[in-house]
């Protein structure tokens, strides 16, 4: 590298985490499908294991091809490192996992892919783990939600189903203010449309299933973090806080009920090892890594990171088209007399059209929904119609997808349960692929003349 | 651990072990805008084979609180008021830029105490451009940047640091911040530029030492070029050793910067088999 700034996206995407490989010249990322890894000697594989050297042991948790992944993602959405995980879902986990336990609480944005709002709402609430819902835009609604036992808050950088724009900028401060870190799923958006920790995130994941691979091929996460948020500095103020109000039953100071003793207290799961002072910005990502993909185990296979390796190669220049076909056929349907609305922030119309201008000024995804003005049985027709789009559960895909949630997703659901859920019997989610725009938008005209006729 | 020094307290990081006294020592001190967490594999490693470790927070950076000192000999004085505060009489010494000038300063003071002298990314002097002087007195973030790039040679160091999955120019850069933010009495980067910047007594104080000194530098490094510490290393009478990396040797290259270090640094008892048993 030369010169006085950071490389650009593009020769990131392109380079960063990978050179070429010094025992075969591979230029491309090798694929290193190895369970696990030679040690040189008894002595190197303890200090492997004690984390006095650092290298990899075992594939779940790390490996070659992994971690270039791991280093590239950190590298584009300005963060210190990576974990690579499953899936989306696995990443969500693995954050809350490594932060929270059983008496914690969250705070989290209503506006949330269903799978996130079922972990959140269900299955969390299963092991302890309790979640308030805000509306992304309430302010007031995120501050008054925080309690002493919040461990942190959580948004959708453009929320479901509507695309709500989350203002990162604010609700990071409320949660700053309250010594609290922000999460959230970038997932719609990619590092090419926003890098949510120049607006005050602190922990960013992806399902990579989508954009970052971008053809639809595997399912992966990841989780990075941007390393700004300071653990220690937030356990120290919550401990002071707990002696401020009272002290247990011992006469001592309960250090282990104040917030984030994960990171900043003896860890007996690891000889006692404090990850603050191990690593004073990367104390997160150590234990995400040595006890989450440990003892969790949701790690991505190496093939998966391979495969991702090759969308997020042409990430910059898929996204581009993304969102310049998203917003045309957006404007399209917004046009159509069959059409009640168009929910897409980059339409003035949007409510979120202004933040999103301001947030993401190269454009604001291209998944998003509208409303046609039938009923059920016409969603279904207008779907079955399409002949170009695909009609399945997926988004981010090269290929131009669509669902009706009134008969897919939420078929169990009458008229009025769709609304509360802000869905109508004509919603149809659309995520815009790499096609020529002029054909989808023929595709999209042949089929509300058919729903309607 | 955490000893009173001059009425603050001041942290040094162990390496995972409780510090010995009656172990061979070694000290290592961290440069510009950084703190332990610079050399926490390495230290890790040496306090796991024999010896007794402390990674220091010099005043005013991360843990150990106060001001910063205004100079090298004070902070190589203030070195060996840590050391008297651990029980250690002698040490070997190991610093990475500003730190390995400290740790020059400190085996001058106290000969007899420095078993061995060990500079890391070293040069004298070690001149700070008066463009980035400016820079980082008026757009600290903006010079924090520019080192971050001068201190990286590559887009890839494997096995990388602290870890496989860390993009060492984040971790970096959010290290030199953190520690910029966390200062409260002024313009630590300024600070610290000032120190190295001004320092003059590279010459004087390596007539006075007497332990063996190894150099360890960076092939790449744009901060301190190798040629730059070319006569330094002929006053000290020192081996000298080039990695391939930049400046940020401890990340970029810790596997070879660990072999390096082995050759140099007697590690009492490197018994394959306790190490083992320590980590069931």
């Amino acid at each position: 590298m030369s010169g006085y700034a950071d490389p650009g996206f593009d020769t990131l995407a392109l380079h960063a985490g990978a050179e070429p490989d010094p025992s075969t010249g591979a230029r491309a990322v090798p694929l290193h499908l190895s369970t696990s890894f030679v040690f040189e000697n008894s002595e190197h594989a303890a200090s492997l294991f004690n984390m006095e050297r650092a290298g990899h042991v075992y594939s779940r948790i790390s490996n070659p091809t992994n971690a270039v992944f791991e280093e590239r993602m950190a590298a584009l959405e300005g963060g210190i490192g990576a974990i690579a995980t499953a899936s989306g879902q696995a990443a969500l986990h693995l954050a809350i996992c490594t932060l929270a336990g059983a008496g914690s609480h969250i705070v989290a944005s209503s506006a949330l892919y269903g799978g996130s709002h079922n972990l959140l709402h269900y299955t969390l609430a299963r092991f302890g783990i309790e979640t308030s819902f805000v509306r992304p835009g309430d302010m007031d609604a995120w501050r008054a939600a925080i309690r002493p036992h919040t461990k942190l808050l959580f948004g959708e950088t453009l929320g479901n189903p509507g695309l709500d724009v989350l203002d990162i900028g604010q609700v990071s401060e409320i949660a700053h203010a309250a010594g609290l870190p922000l999460l959230v799923d970038s997932t719609l958006t990619t590092p090419y449309l926003i890098r949510p920790f120049e607006h005050g995130a602190d922990l960013v994941y992806h399902s990579a299933t989508k954009f970052l691979c971008g053809h639809g091929t595997v399912v992966g996460g990841v989780l990075i973090d941007g390393g700004s948020f300071d653990w220690q500095a937030a356990h120290d103020r919550s401990v002071a806080e707990l002696r401020s109000r009272a002290l247990d039953s011992a006469g001592t100071v309960a250090a282990y009920a104040a917030r984030f003793t994960e990171l900043c207290e003896p860890y007996a799961g690891f000889h006692g090892m404090v990850f603050s002072e191990e690593s004073t910005v990367g104390a997160f990502l150590l234990r995400a890594r040595r006890e989450g993909l440990r003892d969790f185990g949701a790690c991505m296979s190496p093939h998966t990171a391979w495969l991702i390796l090759q969308g997020i190669e042409t990430l910059s220049l898929r996204m581009q088209r993304h969102v310049s076909n998203a917003q045309l056929v957006a404007e399209f349907l917004s046009a159509q007399p069959q059409v009640a609305q168009v929910g897409y922030p980059g339409l003035p119309a949007h409510p979120s059209h202004a933040l999103a201008t301001r947030l993401m000024p190269r454009g604001c995804g291209s998944v998003f929904s509208f409303d046609l003005k039938g009923d059920r049985a016409q969603g279904q027709r207008f779907i079955e119609a399409l002949k170009i789009f695909s009609h399945l559960a997926n988004v981010g895909d090269c290929r131009s997808l669509v669902i009706h949630p009134a008969s897919t997703t939420h078929f169990r659901m009458d008229d009025a349960a769709l609304v509360q859920a802000g869905i109508t019997p004509g919603t149809i989610r659309l995520s815009i692929g790499l096609e020529d725009a002029d054909d989808l938008i023929a595709d999209l005209k042949a089929a509300l003349k058919f729903a309607f006729k | 651990m955490k000893l009173l020094i001059d009425s603050h307290s001041a942290y040094a990081y162990t390496g995972g072990k409780t510090f010995d006294p009656e172990r061979p020592c070694v000290v290592f001190v961290h440069g510009a805008l950084h703190d332990h967490s610079v050399w926490t594999l390495l230290a890790r490693w040496f306090a796991h084979h024999g010896c007794s470790v402390l990674a220091l927070d010099l005043p005013g950076h991360g843990r150990s609180e106060g001001q910063a000192l205004p100079s090298i000999e004070a902070l190589g004085a203030w070195l060996w008021r840590v050391l008297d505060g651990a029980g250690a009489s002698q040490a070997t010494l190991l610093g990475h830029s500003m730190g390995s000038l400290i740790a020059l300063a400190a085996a001058a003071q106290a000969p007899q105490r420095c078993q061995q002298l060990v500079m890391v990314g070293t040069a004298y002097p070690m001149k700070v451009s008066e463009a980035l002087l400016n820079t980082a007195r008026e757009q600290p973030l903006k010079a924090i940047d520019m080192v971050n790039v001068f201190s990286h040679s590559r887009m890839a160091s494997k096995p990388s640091y602290p870890g496989p999955g860390s993009w060492l120019q984040g971790g970096n850069r959010q290290l030199m911040r953190r520690m910029q933010t966390g200062y409260t009495h002024g313009n630590l980067f300024e600070h610290d530029f000032k120190v190295c910047d001004g320092y003059a007594g590279g010459l004087d104080a390596a007539a006075r030492v007497h332990c063996p000194v190894r150099f360890i530098l960076g092939a790449h490094d744009q901060m301190t070029q190798a040629r730059q510490a070319r006569a330094l290393a002929q006053a000290l009478n020192a081996q000298v050793s080039l990695l391939p990396c930049g400046h940020a040797l401890m990340t970029e290259v810790p596997e070879l910067l660990l072999a390096t270090l082995r050759e140099v640094i007697p590690t009492g008892v490197p018994s394959a088999a306790s190490v083992h048993a320590s980590t069931q």
